[in-house]
């Protein structure tokens, strides 16, 4: 089941935005999220899809794949709709039954609040499936750096953060292991209802969680024997330099930016739709 | 010149109960002479609870004596003053292959002490492919530590170590976890590794096969130093070895047995081809 979760994946392919620099596809994420809740019209709607489509094929990542990722989310999806749909109340009443109340206005906010949402998951998760996680990292502990003056202890998060998906594969199979071996000892992790269920997982994460802390008791040990002293005095062997085609980035997301909050902002809501 | 040397070395964790009061002390490792010079491969041999990876872990200066000293080429460990100096001067790989790789990609992780020295970035690279070069893994560079399997692991740590130009590298039951073929993998590296770079080797072990090349043997027990010469001495004297429940080599056995039947062959045989030279000429 967890690894049916494409959120978060990387997916290797050798396009110009897997080249870019990890810095300007978190800037030009956050931007893009941003900028999906400055318009109101639909011809920025439209804008904003052609800009994401534009990029996904780009990006070389198969559409499909992308398509996986929004479905843990449709739960989610589909509550905000129905809450829009009969929560707000404006323009004419197109349907009236007991309490449930549609208008048009609740219509129209509930289409375009899904759309935002979908675009905004595809939006960033089209930045993990660029991205491998170490550059992530990267990326987010350079972004962060001028927090350092606020003794936010940057390079210590990104270096935990670089430490943890590096034991999310190691944990898993230990899980696997336990597990079954567990199972072997006669445990019951199937049947039962939810809190039966629930419970029947203590004996997997006590093993689990003594593990885990004693992995990381040897890792910092490690660590220390390799000469690591937090992030003062240290080099690093991919520093991040913008290039060429980082500027350009830069500056696309800058025409795209003001384009879709110009052209949306101005042409009024009901044009199109009835 | 003297790369690792202790005098008298002390080492005791304090018991303590529920509450954080010291109710005791127990005594790991129990007036400790150690001396390697140079160049040498010294292996360290000794049970489970012989106080051998504690002393180990003194020579990278993880844990401190409590009493005598430990001077690590030139500088004593319980100086903080010299605490990196020493971590750079002696590496350390350790027993568990996954727990001591840091990086998500090969090249990273062997990439990650230099780092930490505030190596110049073209020298990460340069130290990196050499190191991995040196211990066959550079059409690796690019995999996940993950996907690789015990004995490749182990390879990439000990380019970890290598990458940071260590003078000394202590192996501390580098193979304890890994199949015969990855143990042999570990092993031969090693053995490349002291011919190429003329490093010091202190390999801490309890197979003894792996140490019938080395130049010096300690053997441990309960945290003395109870046997040390090189290996033919070592393995001359099986009976005691046994009395510290270690199990000598299959052919230094039979080797010992026969002479106990009343064969007339010498003492200390360590290689199949040495006993059957000795086999022959016997007759």
């Amino acid at each position: 089941m967890i690894r049916d979760i494409t959120i978060g994946q990387y997916y290797p392919a050798k396009s110009v935005v897997h080249r870019l620099d990890p810095r300007v596809k978190l800037m030009s994420t956050l931007l893009y999220l941003i900028s999906l809740f400055l318009f109101k019209s639909i011809s920025g709607y439209l804008i904003a899809t052609l800009f994401l489509a534009a990029v996904i094929r780009i990006s070389q990542v198969p559409f499909s794949f992308i398509v996986r990722g929004l479905k843990p989310v449709i739960m989610l999806l589909m509550i905000t709709v129905v809450f829009n749909l009969f929560l707000t109340r404006s323009g004419e009443v197109l349907f009236h039954a007991w309490i449930f109340t549609i208008t048009e206005g609740g219509l129209v906010t509930a289409v375009y609040m899904a759309v935002r949402l979908v675009y905004l998951i595809i939006g960033s998760s089209l930045m993990t499936f660029t991205t491998t996680p170490n550059e992530l990292t990267d990326g987010i502990e350079a972004l962060l750096h001028p927090l350092n003056k606020v003794h936010v202890p940057v390079h210590e998060v990104a270096m935990m953060m670089s430490i943890a998906l590096r034991f999310i594969p190691i944990l898993l199979e230990e899980t696997d292991k336990i597990m079954k071996a567990q199972i072997a000892r006669g445990a019951d992790l199937e049947s039962g209802n939810m809190i039966q269920r629930a419970k029947s997982m203590i004996p997997i994460l006590v093993p689990l969680f003594v593990s885990a802390f004693r992995r990381a008791n040897d890792l910092a040990m490690a660590m220390e024997a390799r000469c690591y002293r937090g992030g003062e005095g240290r080099t690093k062997m991919k520093p991040l330099r913008y290039r060429t085609r980082d500027y350009m980035a830069y500056l696309v997301m800058i025409v795209y930016v003001v384009t879709v909050v110009g052209i949306g902002r101005y042409v009024p809501l009901h044009v199109w739709i009835f | 010149m003297d790369m690792v040397q202790t005098e008298k070395l002390v080492f005791e964790y304090e018991k303590r109960d529920e509450e954080g009061n010291v109710t005791g002390t127990s005594r790991v490792i129990d007036k400790v002479d150690i001396d390697v010079k140079e160049g040498q491969f010294i292996a360290i041999l000794g049970h489970n609870g012989s106080g051998k990876s504690t002393l180990a872990k003194h020579i990278n200066a993880i844990l401190v004596p409590s009493e005598g000293t430990m001077w690590v080429n030139g500088r004593n460990t319980s100086d903080p003053g010299e605490l990196w100096n020493v971590r750079q001067s002696a590496g350390m790989v350790f027993q568990n292959p996954d727990n001591q790789i840091i990086g998500t990609v090969v090249e990273e992780d062997v990439g990650f002490g230099p780092e930490n020295l505030g190596v110049p970035t073209d020298e990460i690279w340069q130290r990196v492919e050499e190191s991995l070069k040196a211990v066959g893994m550079i059409e690796y560079r690019h995999h996940s530590p993950n996907k690789l399997s015990g004995g490749q692991k182990q390879r990439v740590a000990i380019a970890g170590v290598v990458a940071m130009e260590p003078k000394c590298i202590v192996l501390d039951e580098p193979t304890a976890m890994l199949d015969p073929v990855g143990r042999k993998e570990v092993l031969k590296t090693v053995q490349k590794l002291r011919q190429q770079k003329q490093v010091t080797v202190i390999l801490i072990t309890h197979y003894m096969e792996e140490v019938v090349d080395a130049d010096k043997i300690y053997v441990m027990d309960h945290g003395h130093v109870v046997m040390e010469g090189t290996p033919r001495e070592i393995f001359s004297r099986v009976d005691e070895l046994k009395s510290y429940r270690l199990d000598v080599p299959q052919v230094t056995l039979l080797a010992d047995e026969l002479k106990k039947r009343g064969l007339k062959i010498r003492d200390g045989i360590l290689r199949k081809e040495e006993l059957v030279e000795a086999l022959c000429q016997s007759n």
